[in-house]
């Protein structure tokens, strides 16, 4: 009952997720617009937050009517910040004090300049401190300060220690004026408690003057001579009386003409909790891990048409479903008090990609030829049911983690749900719309991309793009060859590169950055933010003739900055005239042309700019100021009252009363050199710290790159790595095999490539170009028969072993001057096996044949050299492919020479006086070879079925019944099932007449897999007779034949897969399910199917009821074959990839690459050890864990030949061909480190 | 908590001013440091490879766990001590880095064992984990285990035992997420164990102090910790060896 339910649900969601599929992959611009539309309607309440940062935030009151907040919040004022409650941690009242010496004398010393009006400091202070209003004085309303930090023992004397907390420029003089009186050297009083290099945050100079470091006018060259300091007063409670009666107090005294400063706001400034660096690093940690894991992520997009765009996707999505998230939250007045910032990755992580990815892969494996709505919600659909599952488990999950009723996890759950929810919404709409949108593209592109690459016939396109609706046409015919015009292939360029080329050609990106630049600078100019127009001014004055009496020496050149100043050189020149002006006439014509009049009097002007100086501090002035005194103001507020302006005028005699007694000696010039050397200096170091900075980051990326990525990623590399350490061969891994572990035992034998390879664990069989077999036992490697082509000889093991002693030493030489030029034009084509081009004798021949079969490597074992199809009236003509003749010419030859100087060709040892018998079919050769018990089944392109005697190399029975040639053959029981050229089918029975009893068993019964083979004795005659042939078995060729378990599997170009019984040749299924011809197939005892084809797909399915258990798409190009052991299925493919997949899920678990071109041949030798054939080498993989665990190299001249097939024999061998010699691999060590 | 927070703040921000110039100067010596140890690293690699493949592997997969193991030592430890949860002595916490060097220096050991002593145990049991073997979920794997430690420092909990469950049920899901075999969680209770029994040592021999102990010596959710831990390094150390190299993983 439950199950039914559990069922119907599923089939409710399923059928719900395929018409929302549909719904999505039809409308994807409408759904698009509406999903953007919903994030940023979402995404609205988000703009009333605070932007995340430390920086203070501030709100302004008036200064009328201010009462201090209460704690409790007051909701109808909905514009005060939540963080207005309370009273601030002080008020800050500022006296701005603006002071002159004026009228400017040229008697004047440059020390004058800020002497005097630094010394009012003292009585104003006094003013301040005594200002008593209706018996309540500073010292009761103002902030108390107990003690300094104990590390600021350095501080001690300058800032105040206990009492007012009130700092002004008096207290680098402890606030006495007969200390000031008695300094020697204002400025380096002042520069001592500067520290050194660079610094951001507040200095002590900024602390005590309240106004930026520059605009203090305290330097021997300040332009304005005019000093500005403030007096800074903390109180700890506000009393409006008190503050207006100093204040008025103050402009009595000293009155400021022009001030309009306005003074009816109150600005309360509220600081954020300070990060520092070390909560800051492991936030950084998070956020590392969080960009790992997505990159992890992402990096599994694969099969789709942009990688980043999907990947791009998928973080939006994610990105924007936590702002919806918040946003929603904020909506519905549930204030975020977590820390944004830290609990960020986890809730990415919780949410997850999985399901983007999930989804992806889900409906990138759905069959390619449906429709584009249809793969998007078969998709979908496919994994509704895990997707739902999975977004229930974490909604509970997040629930339990609410009812721990802790408020931070609550918080943390309650995000994570309304995030969760999001997610899934944008997942539904967002992500399947970008996906569709993706893989209709990769639809086109695909098309455009792959198919001149398949045998170069691009089917004539209609235009570029073709309604959606329409289905991709079917893949064209193979057998029509039409080459594109190259001119015509040239107008269709991919939109990307057109666009590249656009740009190249118009050079449109040089032209758009000269234009900006010159731009830019027309706005610099015209705007001159950076004071350049009076720097050029400055200059330009210099340069005048006014300096020229008594000029400095330095001052010949050109000063760099602007603060090397006419001023200065003024002072020691007599003055011209002097000209006291008034006040208050003139200011704005002084103001603006400050640096024109040669003797300028200065100015004490009161602008807007002066009424929030605190502005152009740090913003971790006050913080900082606090913190001396050990009160934080994280978390707290300020209240900035406002300020007081002060303008004092001093006369110039009293700068000089004031002066100190060393300042007439005091030489400006060094100072202006090493103020300008320390900016200078600064500039420097920060570069230096750059450059240094850059080259350790670099550095140390490329030792993390030399740790982790030591291989060269580039497969064009490899070569050159491999022969590094002298000749011993060594894998790119840097590891050369131990030579005594595993040593490979060469067969060599063969003079032409080897085609055909079979065994049955005894013995092996080998079958090379020319049509000769051997037979070879497996376990020792020595040749037992040898069937030459050309007749039905045979000889003994030793004769076999006498020959390849001479025929080696013999060599090559003579073969090839005797075999000559003919022999090596067609066997150098047939081992390259791919160009059909070369070969138009073969076309013409085969006109069956299909051109498509060109691309397929795993079939020129199977099929080759057709060159012997030809009528046999040629075959002894001069058409060049008949070598078998030429070969029989060479030994009559070679017949009366002496028995050491053997012929070279490969049957070895010839009785000369044998005449070679017609009873050999040796016009054709052999395209396939089955070896069962000691019988050899070779099938020939001339449609020949032979049954050979593996040891007595006899022909024991042949079968003439098809003309088309046999392309595979299997050989299971006493049946054996061939494959034609021309789609059909044959079943043949063998049959024995011999009584029963003498059928005798080899081998230990229960030794493999496969059923003990009976033995056929050489008395017996054996007759094999056709049962069964289905002709038209496939529409195309068949390209693969496998037999197990009473089941014979065939695959075909027509893109199915049949399964017939192997009893009575009944046709069980028909598969479909791929999109392209079949190129493997594998099939074991226990009934498990899997097949692979050209389009890159691999199906697995059941062969007892015909259905697909998995679809996986796997590779770019064609499967090239296939391997399953109990859990995995390994499959290797065009790309040169090797893919492992986990059986019952299809989920792949890892993926090796290959070396380019070798990654075709696959055999597994036991559960977890996986053999893979190289160049000239062949490789042991762990299938748990992918690791490489060894390399064996199967000989020094076979370096450049590349493994084509390799077989795993019972006792733990592997045979493997390449070229011409054959190589037998003992693995007992490798075997043993797994069991 | 407020207490605490300004003790953070101020602290910080002395520092920074005092020891700016010197802590610049130390943390150019410890980058050399780690550019020394990296060398050697690649160093000991070159040989290692020469040596055997298995051994290259095993090392490099080493190297890569005592990477892990010695920044997540540092990193949490810095989330720990920030928070005031361990008390080092006043001259070990000079800086930040110079604080307790050994500790990083263990875990990054104890790391590099634990994690090759997963897939061992793994192929001697016989059943090699399949569960989960992407490096997304590696990573995932170790946010969530940060992400624990985070709770753990910062979280206000109304009592110590309320807050061990929360993390053990923490950590527990984190082995069911990510890990789901028996070797996993024997191994990880072991570690647990062990190094809880370790830390108490310490902790005994005053090597160190928990500001407010409630599980002998130490915090009781230091178990947990170390269980979350072990799974996760475990994680780590069962990535397939091709993958390692991030070469052959596409």
């Amino acid at each position: 009952m439950n199950e039914i339910q559990e069922e119907r649900i599923r089939q409710n969601i399923s059928a719900a997720f395929y018409r929302h599929g549909l719904l999505c992959a039809s409308y994807p611009v409408p759904i698009i617009l509406f999903t953007s539309a919903s994030i940023l309607t979402c995404c609205y309440p988000l703009l009333k937050l605070p932007l995340p940062g430390t920086g203070p935030v501030e709100f302004t009151t008036g200064v009328r009517d201010y009462s201090t907040p209460s704690h409790e919040s007051q909701g109808d004022l909905s514009e005060r910040p939540d963080w207005y409650r309370g009273p601030p941690v002080a008020y800050i009242q500022q006296v701005l004090v603006k002071a002159a010496v004026s009228p400017w004398d040229n008697s004047l010393v440059p020390v004058d300049v800020f002497r005097s009006p630094l010394g009012r400091v003292f009585s104003v202070l006094e003013e301040i401190r005594n200002h008593v209003y209706t018996d309540r004085s500073l010292e009761a309303l103002c902030l108390q300060v107990t003690d300094l930090l104990p590390g600021l023992r350095r501080m001690q004397a300058v800032l105040p220690e206990h009492g007012c907390l009130l700092v002004s420029p008096g207290n680098y003089w402890q606030n006495r004026r007969d200390l000031f009186d008695a300094d020697p050297d204002l400025l380096k009083t002042v520069h001592q408690h500067e520290p050194k290099g660079l610094h951001t945050s507040a200095t002590l100079k900024d602390l005590l003057f309240g106004v930026p470091g520059k605009q203090t006018g305290v330097n021997l060259y300040s332009k304005k001579r005019v000093v500005t300091y403030t007096i800074t007063i903390a109180l700890s409670s506000y009393d409006a009386r008190f503050v207006a009666s100093l204040r008025a107090r103050l402009k009595q005294l000293h009155p400021s003409a022009n001030c309009t400063l306005r003074e009816d706001h109150m600005v309360h400034v509220h600081f954020k909790e300070e990060i520092g660096i070390a909560e800051l690093i492991p936030l950084v940690t998070t956020y590392i891990i969080l960009f790992a894991y997505i990159y992890f992520s992402t990096r599994k997009i694969d099969m789709v048409k942009s990688k980043w765009g999907l990947a791009l996707a998928a973080v939006v999505t994610v990105l924007s479903s936590l702002l919806m998230s918040v946003g929603l939250c904020t909506l519905f007045g549930l204030t975020p008090t977590l820390n944004g910032g830290e609990i960020f990755p986890y809730l990415v992580v919780v949410i997850g990609l999985e399901n983007v990815l999930v989804l992806t892969k889900s409906v990138v494996s759905t069959p390619v030829d449906l429709e584009v709505k249809l793969r998007i919600a078969q998709g979908l659909s496919n994994e509704s049911w895990s997707i739902m599952k999975n977004m229930a488990t974490e909604l509970c999950i997040i629930l339990i983690g609410y009812f721990t009723f802790v408020p931070a996890i609550q918080e943390f759950c309650l995000f994570a749900v309304v995030g969760l929810v999001s997610d899934f919404f944008l997942q539904m709409f967002f992500f399947t719309t970008v996906l569709s949108i993706d893989i209709r593209r990769m639809e086109l592109a695909d098309l455009n991309r792959r198919l001149p690459a398949e045998a170069g016939m691009p089917p004539p396109k209609p235009g570029p793009l073709r309604p959606r609706e329409t289905p991709p046409p079917p893949r064209p015919s193979p057998h029509t060859i039409t080459l594109q015009a190259p001119a015509f292939r040239n107008l269709r360029l991919p939109k990307r590169l057109r666009v590249v080329y656009f740009l190249a050609r118009t050079r449109l990106a040089q032209r758009i950055i000269m234009v900006g630049t010159v731009i830019w600078i027309g706005i610099l100019v015209y705007t001159d933010p950076a004071g350049l127009r009076t720097f050029l001014a400055a200059q330009v004055s210099e340069q005048s003739p006014l300096g020229e009496a008594g000029l400095p020496p330095h001052l010949g050149v050109a000063p760099v900055f602007p603060g090397g100043d006419p001023t200065s050189t003024l002072s020691g020149l007599p003055a011209p005239e002097p000209t006291p002006l008034p006040e208050n006439q003139s200011q704005g014509h002084r103001a603006a042309h400050p640096e024109v009049a040669p003797v300028s009097s200065p100015q004490i002007t009161w602008g807007p700019e002066d009424e929030e100086l605190w502005r152009r501090l740090s913003f971790r002035h006050w913080p900082s100021l606090f913190s001396y005194y050990n009160i934080t103001l994280a978390k707290r507020y300020i209240s900035i009252l406002p300020v007081i302006p002060v303008t004092l005028h001093l006369s110039p005699q009293e700068a000089i009363d004031t002066r100190h007694p060393q300042d007439t000696h005091h030489a400006p010039p060094p100072s202006i050199k090493t103020s300008d050397l320390q900016t200078d200096l600064t500039l420097y170091k920060v570069a230096a710290l750059g450059l240094f900075a850059g080259v350790v980051l670099v550095l140390l990326l490329f030792c993390l790159y030399r740790v982790l990525c030591p291989r060269n990623y580039g497969q064009n590399g490899v070569p050159h790595g491999r022969r590094r350490r002298g000749d011993l061969p060594c894998d790119e891994y840097g590891y050369s095999p131990p030579i005594s572990e595993i040593s490979p035992l060469l067969l060599r034998g063969h003079s032409m490539d080897i085609e055909c390879l079979a065994s049955d664990g005894m013995l092996l069989a080998s079958c090379c170009l020319v049509g000769h077999i051997r037979v070879w036992d497996a376990q020792t490697g020595d040749c037992l028969t040898v069937i030459p082509n050309n007749g039905l000889r045979r000889s003994s093991s030793s004769g076999c072993w006498e020959h390849r002693d001479g025929w080696d030493h013999i060599s090559a030489c003579e073969a090839e001057s005797l075999l000559g030029a003919d022999f090596r034009e067609p066997g150098g084509g047939a081992v390259g096996g791919q160009d059909v081009d070369i070969f138009p004798i073969r076309r013409r021949t085969t006109p069956a044949r299909p051109a498509l079969f060109g691309d397929q490597p795993d079939l020129t074992p199977l099929i080759d050299t057709n060159f012997g199809l030809s009528p046999p009236s040629q075959a002894l003509s001069s058409s060049g492919f008949d070598f078998g003749g030429l070969v029989e010419k060479a030994y009559q030859e070679h017949e009366p020479s002496p028995t050491l100087a053997f012929p070279p060709s490969p049957p070895p040892v010839l009785p000369p006086e044998l005449p070679p018998q017609n009873n050999g079919d040796w016009d054709s050769s052999v395209w396939a070879m089955e070896l069962r018990g000691n019988l050899i089944a070779t099938g020939r392109s001339s449609g020949k079925l032979e049954l050979w005697d593996a040891v007595e190399g006899s022909l024991r029975c042949s079968n003439e019944d098809g003309v088309s040639g046999i392309t595979a053959l299997a050989f299971l029981n006493n049946r054996i099932v061939a494959a034609r050229l021309n789609g059909s089918l044959d079943f043949f029975t063998v049959e024995i007449t011999k009584p029963l009893g003498l059928l005798q068993y080899r081998g230990p019964p229960g030794r493999g897999s496969l059923p003990p083979s009976p033995c056929y004795s050489s008395e017996d005659v054996i007759s094999c007779q056709l049962t069964r042939s289905v002709q038209c078995a496939h529409q195309k060729p068949i390209t693969v034949l496998k037999a197990a378990a009473g089941r014979v599997v065939t695959g075909s170009q027509d893109h199915t897969v049949r399964v017939y019984r192997l009893e009575d040749s009944c046709c069980l299924f028909t598969l479909q399910g791929h999109s392209g011809g079949i190129t493997a197939i594998y099939i074991d005892q226990t009934m498990v199917l899997a097949s692979g084809g050209q389009d890159g797909t691999i199906c697995v399915w059941d062969v007892l009821t015909g259905s697909r258990v998995s679809h996986v798409y796997g590779h770019r190009g064609d499967v090239t074959s296939l391997v399953c052991t109990t859990s995995c299925i390994i499959s290797s493919g065009l790309d040169d990839l090797i893919c492992i997949w986990d059986r019952s899920t299809g989920i792949k678990l890892y993926s090796i690459q290959q070396e380019v071109g070798c990654g075709a041949s696959l055999g597994v030798i036991s559960e977890s050890l996986l053999v893979t054939g190289g160049q000239g080498c062949v490789s042991f993989w762990d299938l748990n864990y992918g690791d490489l665990l060894q390399t064996v190299y199967l000989g020094q001249s076979s370096e450049g030949q590349s493994v084509r097939q390799l077989l795993v024999l019972d006792n733990a061998a592997i045979v493997c061909d390449f070229g011409s010699e054959l190589s037998l691999v003992y693995v007992p060590s490798v075997l043993e480190k797994l069991d | 908590m407020p207490r605490l927070e300004e003790h953070c703040w101020s602290c910080s921000c002395s520092a920074s001013v005092k020891t700016q110039e010197l802590s610049s100067a130390r943390w150019v010596v410890c980058k050399t440091a780690e550019m020394m140890s990296i060398i050697t690293s690649v160093l000991s690699h070159a040989y290692g490879s020469l040596h055997s493949l298995q051994s290259a592997n095993l090392i490099r997969r080493g190297l890569v766990l005592f990477i892990v193991g010695v920044v997540l030592a540092l990193v949490l430890n810095l989330l720990q001590i920030q928070r005031n949860v361990t008390l080092f002595p006043e001259e070990v916490l000079d800086t930040l880095f110079s604080s307790a060097w050994w500790i990083p220096l263990c875990c990054g050991t104890a790391a590099a064992v634990v994690g090759l002593l997963y897939p061992c145990l793994d192929q001697h049991l016989g059943e090699p984990h399949k569960f989960k073997r992407e490096w997304a979920s590696v990573t995932r794997c170790i946010a969530v285990f940060v992400g624990i430690n985070h709770a753990s420092a910062k979280l206000d909990f109304a009592n110590n035992v309320q807050l061990s469950l929360t993390l053990a049920a923490l950590s527990l899901g984190l082995w069911w997420t990510f890990d789901r075999s028996r070797s996993g969680f024997g191994l990880g209770l072991t570690t647990a164990f062990l190094a809880t029994l370790i830390a108490q040592l310490l902790v005994y021999n005053g090597i160190y102090q928990y500001t407010s102990p409630d599980f002998l010596y130490v915090r009781s959710w230091l178990p947990c910790i170390f269980f979350s831990g072990g799974v996760t390094v475990g994680n780590i150390g069962r990535q397939p060896g091709s993958t390692f190299v991030f070469r052959n993983e596409t």
